[in-house]
């Protein structure tokens, strides 16, 4: 057995774990992190499943990546760049197709094809929306205060928070509630009449989450997803060259350059508790690391729940953390390909193919989608959103190949009887075929596949029922109550802890922002 | 209410099976294959999703010269336009704009504004009567949502004809000429914002006595299918008299002299205004004769007749660049001034005399090769706004921003007489 000594301990190298040991190391702490697997990148990373195929195995686009930490840590000189994707295509049954390309006349002139009301409607909708994003987007980089507190920072804290609400005119302070509040079937309704325009919008109202369309408080991740936009380039999804892995390295060479030791390989079994201080922690083949700060970037169900011992926690936090919701809904599929897939709406190969297509046909189609999850199955016809990295970055797949990416909606980790290769094997089938309606090349160009239950996604990457965001972003834990009430600003309740992971405010998805504030706030508690 | 599919949009389904590529290219005017032929320096740009020409010729000046010496021709198709109809059209239309639309006749075209309920435009065009219950608004923005959210419980038909009616403008001097030999017919009775119809090679066309030039000019509605013989007679006819093919950037030009303002350049439409302030109310834009303020209702009305009652706070000037100022500030630099050469469409500030603190800004200008004067348009604080009042203006002099002597005008710059005679 050996022992390590340092400045903070770091358990998790996805990005945040990442994005958090680079920011402490620049504040000149000696820190470590410790990675399970043989890679860094967690649930963002690029694997050579096949040789000469690259898969982002398993988050596959970003866009929500804070500006300001690729500023911080110089990311491109560290060879992070994310290239447009330009369209997304929701090819229909009747042979028909809407799609949204990175020209605005295109996009009018396209949603006109369909409802000259929703061409109009389309541009004031993005308006609202850029208002409402703009009227959150401080609480992105604002530690939430903890409403209970009577500390004069968390009272401040409450009073600028009520202030940006305060702030809105009348009517988007509606707005704002209503996106709060609706499913986002019901407030598209009120928008657009175009069932298939609102049918792939409302699918990224429901991306990560275990709800329907029709599910209250599905609106608000509509603007979740359209956080990205307002941030200098107005471009919703990127693709990093070399896959989503190439943003995890990018960020982990930043925090070597500072100074920070990775550890590929190195599971931690246990945080070591002393006198009710979090001091360490003790690695599966006996090892120990010691430090007065330890921070996961784990989800909250394993790290407070699997590494500390229950005694060591007060009994209405674990019973907190019990509660929290971290369904996973979401599986992966990950293709090699002899060609391009040939759309029977948009024949031959074309710009489409450098963009998304999203499978959402009917609003009927992805709530039925939606039913069978809900009844503990996967979906029969799900709802899917596919992209081709190898028609952005070349480097992805040999000469003339290509990988697809495709994002799957609903796979329920609590499916009936558990999850088995036998129903890994039939949900692929599932989402080959119903890929295979609109695409009829699609079957037969497969050279490998690669499909990921949430069952896969937990055993891979951690992340407890494969659960995306690691927690739902739902109303109810997000802000200052994820992910427990009065535990929302990146502490635990034991000195020492810190959480930096998507768990914790703002949310989940390729964001950074965790790491990074939660590293602000261990700085403000440790002497420089 | 009716709202109709308008029938551009089975034509464009017609154009495009289901199942083709999509066409990634912006869309031709109902003239490209003529416009096409003229274009020398490929000198496009995009107006509404559609393909038009910045200027045929490799440099405008040509093609401005003739809006105030001979005829300029325009393709102003992508335009949109609307049709209301029924008999409750005076009445959508009258709760939309500023103009009284019930007291128009048939056969006369008010230029308006619109406003939203806070009384700031949201867009500006004109609305022309043709015949007792249908009407044809003009828009430089989509308006087919709004008009039909307006239209709640009225008995109105709306139809989005942008696509299905081309339009041409034909200004200058010989413009009256050129129509007549073309409608062979008198135009003399056709004054000034009023219509007629006719027919030229046999297209059934309506024409208008308006323009963008502030010039003696006619705008020529028609048929988008038959719009090419309308095209060809008018080049046959006017060849003796100077017609010539004009693109925007001179269009650009002959509008600041006439002081007529552009949205999104001069003026945000409060649709697209992200900040409270980006907004402007007619009242703020100088456009006080445009608004009907006895009508009984209209959207923003309200706000307006407050505003009215109070003074609006700013106001829409010209802004003339002093020339023996701009002399001497380049002198100093031992340059003669330099000088536009294309009308400019950015914020440029405007000062107080005597260095004083910042009253206004100006959002488009150009040197006018007619009137040998440097003019802008500008929004300036309220008690600046009286003709005659001395302000400076920003002028960037070799890399260095100074301040050049400007004078508040009255608009428009130029106003020759045969534009109403
Ligand atoms: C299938 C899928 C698709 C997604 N798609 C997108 C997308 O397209 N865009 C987007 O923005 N977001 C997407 N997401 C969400 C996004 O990837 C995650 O929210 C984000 O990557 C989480 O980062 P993290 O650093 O907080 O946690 P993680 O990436 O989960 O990092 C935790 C790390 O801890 C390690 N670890 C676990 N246990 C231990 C232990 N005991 N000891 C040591 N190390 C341990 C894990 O191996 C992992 O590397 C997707 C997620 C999934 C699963």
């Amino acid at each position: 057995m050996t022992s390590h000594r340092y400045d903070a301990i770091v358990i998790g190298g996805g990005h945040n774990g990442l994005v958090n040991a680079a920011y402490l190391a620049r504040a000149g702490k000696k820190v470590v992190v410790l990675e399970r697997r043989h890679l860094v990148g967690g649930a963002a990373v690029t694997e050579e499943i096949y040789p000469g195929f690259k898969y982002s195995v398993f988050s596959y686009v970003v866009s929500l990546l804070r500006p300001e930490i690729i500023r911080d840590l110089d990311l491109p000189r560290h060879g992070l760049e994310i290239l447009p994707l330009e369209s997304t295509v929701t090819p229909m049954f009747d042979g028909n197709y809407i799609a949204g390309w990175a020209d605005h006349d295109l996009t009018r002139r396209e949603i006109y094809r369909h409802s000259p009301r929703d061409a109009d409607a389309y541009d004031e909708y993005g308006h609202m929306m850029h208002h409402m994003a703009m009227a959150v987007k401080p609480i992105l980089a604002m530690v939430p205060p903890d409403p209970t507190s009577l500390a004069p920072s968390d009272l401040k804290g409450m009073l600028s928070f009520a202030g940006l609400f305060r702030s809105l005119p009348t009517r988007q302070f509606h707005q704002l509630y209503k996106l709060m509040t609706m499913s986002a079937g019901d407030y598209l309704d009120e928008w657009f009449e175009t069932d298939v325009l609102k049918a792939t919008k409302s699918a990224s109202g429901i991306i990560g989450t275990f709800m329907g369309p029709r599910t209250p408080g599905s609106a608000y991740v509509l603007l979740h997803h359209y956080m990205g936009e307002i941030d200098g380039a107005f471009r919703a999804w990127g693709f990093a060259k070399g896959g989503t892995g190439a943003i995890s390295k990018a960020i982990a060479s930043a925090a070597r350059e500072a100074g920070a030791e990775i550890r590929l390989n190195a599971s931690v079994a246990q945080v070591i508790v002393k006198n009710g201080r979090a001091t360490g922690v003790a690695m599966a083949n006996g090892d120990e690391f010691h430090a007065p700060v330890v921070v996961t970037s784990l989800d909250p169900k394993r790290s407070f729940l699997q590494l500390i011992e229950r005694k060591e926690l007060p009994a209405e936090f674990v019973r907190d953390i019990e509660r929290y919701k971290i369904r996973g809904s979401s599986g992966k599929v990950n293709l090699s390909l002899s060609e391009l897939p040939e759309f029977t709406c948009m024949p031959g190969n074309g710009p489409h193919h450098r963009g998304a297509f999203s499978i959402s046909p009917t609003m009927e189609y992805v709530e039925n989608a939606y039913d069978d999850a809900k009844y503990g199955d996967f979906s029969k016809k799900p709802y899917m959103d596919i992209v081709i990295p190898s028609m952005i970055d070349p480097g992805m797949a040999p000469p003339g190949k290509h990988v697809m990416s495709i994002f799957v909606q609903y796979a329920p980790s609590n499916i009936t009887g558990g999850w088995n290769d036998e129903k890994r094997e039939a949900f692929g089938d599932a989402v080959i075929d119903a890929v295979t309606r609109f695409a009829p090349n699609f079957r037969a160009s497969i050279l490998h596949r690669q499909v990921l239950t949430p069952a896969d996604i937990e055993s891979i990457t951690g992340l407890t029922d494969g659960n995306i965001f690691q927690g739902e972003l739902a109303l109810h834990q997000l802000f200052f109550l994820r992910p427990a009430p009065g535990w929302a600003r990146f502490r635990a309740p034991l000195k020492g802890l810190y959480q930096c992971g998507s768990a914790t405010h703002p949310g989940g998805g390729i964001m950074g922002a965790g790491g990074r504030l939660a590293a602000l706030e261990i700085l403000k508690d440790v002497p420089r | 209410m009716l709202i109709a599919r308008s029938s551009s949009v089975s034509h464009i389904m017609a154009h495009r099976s289901k199942s083709d590529m999509p066409n990634h290219r912006l869309k031709p005017t109902p003239f490209h294959d003529r416009t096409a032929r003229l274009m020398l320096g490929q000198s496009w740009r995009r107006w509404a999703g559609f393909t038009v020409a910045s200027s045929y010729d490799l440099s405008h000046e040509r093609e401005y010269y003739a809006i105030r010496n001979s005829a300029a021709l325009f393709d102003v198709s992508p335009l949109y336009k609307y049709h209301v109809t029924g008999r409750d059209a005076a009445r959508l239309l009258d709760r939309v704009v500023t103009r009284d639309v019930a007291r128009a006749k048939v056969g006369q075209v008010l230029y308006t504004t619109w406003c939203d309920g806070d009384g700031k435009v949201i867009d500006d065009g004109t609305v022309s009567r043709l015949d007792d219950t249908t009407y044809r608004l003009t828009a430089a923005d989509p308006n087919y949502r709004w008009l039909g959210d307006n239209a709640r419980q009225l008995d109105v038909h709306i139809e989005d004809v942008s696509e299905r009616i081309a339009a041409l403008a034909l200004q200058g001097p010989t413009s009256r000429t050129i129509l007549e030999l073309a409608t062979e017919s008198s135009l003399e009775a056709l004054k000034y914002f009023r219509l007629v119809n006719t027919s030229i090679r046999g297209t059934p066309v309506t024409i208008t006595r308006t323009g963008y030039t502030g010039d003696l000019g006619y705008e020529i509605w028609m048929d988008a299918a038959l719009a090419i013989p309308v095209w060809d007679r008018l080049i046959e006819c006017g060849t003796s008299y100077g017609i010539t093919p004009a693109g925007m950037l001179a269009l650009d030009m002959a509008r600041v002299e006439a002081g007529l303002l552009l949205i999104e350049v001069d003026y945000y439409s409060s649709r697209h205004a992200l900040i409270e302030q980006q907004k402007s109310s007619p009242l703020e834009l100088s456009l006080d004769w445009t608004l009907s303020l006895d009508k009984p209702q209209f959207n923003g009305r309200t706000a307006i007749r407050a505003e009215h009652a109070r003074g609006a706070a700013w106001k829409f000037v010209g802004v003339e660049v002093d020339w023996t100022s701009l002399q001497s500030l380049y002198a100093n630099v031992g340059l003669a001034p330099r000088l536009p050469t294309q009308a400019w469409r950015t914020s440029v500030p405007l000062y107080q005399a005597a260095g004083g603190r910042q009253i206004g800004y100006a959002t488009s200008g150009t040197w006018s090769p007619l009137l040998k004067r440097y003019l802008t348009l500008a929004h300036v604080e309220a008690k600046y706004s009286a003709p005659g009042t001395t302000l400076e203006i920003e002028m960037t002099v070799e890399h260095r921003r100074k301040r050049a002597l400007a004078t508040v005008n009255a608009l428009p710059f130029y106003n020759p007489a045969r534009k109403r005679a």
